[in-house]
């Protein structure tokens, strides 16, 4: 997973580049958990642009950082999410509490 | 007339969760002889995905413990019974109610059985507390085959 912050507007941005389930997801949330309290973000995006594959362990992680980012005055959203990754997280409906936004993939 | 048996395999492996991504590779590498659509594909490894993880963190628990995959195809249907001899689950229409978990700690969902519904045409859940569970699920593959006969049939009427 790479990161990048930028200081403007105060907006942190993950790039998940593994296959997320119970075992990668660990990994993933200590690294976001870790970030999101050194920078303070006033929003947090998860690009899953390079997502392959997401079982339920996604909804759990993405709910679990929302409420981590909004503790700490930020907010979350979502960018590029797959077909099946939307799938997942309909599913759950938390799309109906974490919006989807538009991000460039570079 | 009673249709044959295709093909069989058996898995097992200990309940680490480092196993879950071997476990659906495997699974979605034999049922893709099938022949599925990539999301039918997807369905699978998800379902499967779901299965190991309900295996490693609520049977085994924190335990080491044997996970099993049975898979068969049989026609265009795989069957997979995915189990472990782990603590059971006492009520199971309670444990498949949808943001149901026993470990909201660890940010589980509650949304493993209700994705392997969703993702399979039919599951069933058989556990005893203290002896393990086992998850039978069924897919059939809507395959390649089979839209092809449908434009054959098509082709048929329209002659007619």
């Amino acid at each position: 997973m790479e990161s990048k912050f930028y200081e403007k507007d105060k907006l942190l941005v993950f790039r998940i580049a593994d296959e997320i389930d119970d075992f990668s997801v660990q990994k993933i949330r200590r690294r976001a958990d870790y970030e999101i309290e050194r920078y303070m973000p006033k929003k947090v995006i998860f690009d899953f642009n390079s997502v392959t594959f997401m079982d339920s362990a996604g909804i759990g992680l993405i709910i679990g950082r929302y409420k981590f980012a909004k503790m700490l005055g930020g907010t979350v959203e979502l960018a590029n999410l797959t077909s099946s990754v939307k799938k997942i997280f309909e599913m759950s409906g938390l799309l109906r509490l974490i919006p989807v936004t538009n991000l460039e993939v570079s | 007339m009673e249709s044959k048996i295709e093909n069989e395999m058996r898995l097992e492996f200990i309940s680490k969760s480092a196993n879950e991504a071997f476990a659906r590779i495997a699974v979605a590498a034999f049922a893709s002889q099938l022949d599925p659509t990539i999301e039918e594909l997807a369905d699978i490894k998800t379902a499967v995905s779901e299965a190991v993880t309900n295996c490693i963190i609520h049977g085994y628990d924190k335990k080491q413990g044997i996970v099993k995959i049975f898979a068969r195809l049989k026609e265009n249907e795989i069957i997979l019974e995915i189990s472990d001899k782990g603590k059971g689950i006492e009520n199971i229409d309670i444990a498949k109610e949808p943001l149901y978990t026993t470990k909201p700690n660890l940010e589980r969902s509650g949304m493993g059985f209700t994705i392997m519904e969703s993702f399979m045409d039919n599951v069933d859940i058989e556990s005893v507390v203290g002896l393990g569970t086992k998850v039978t699920m069924s897919k059939v593959i809507k395959s390649k085959k089979e839209n092809e006969e449908s434009d054959d049939e098509f082709e048929m009427i329209t002659k007619e």
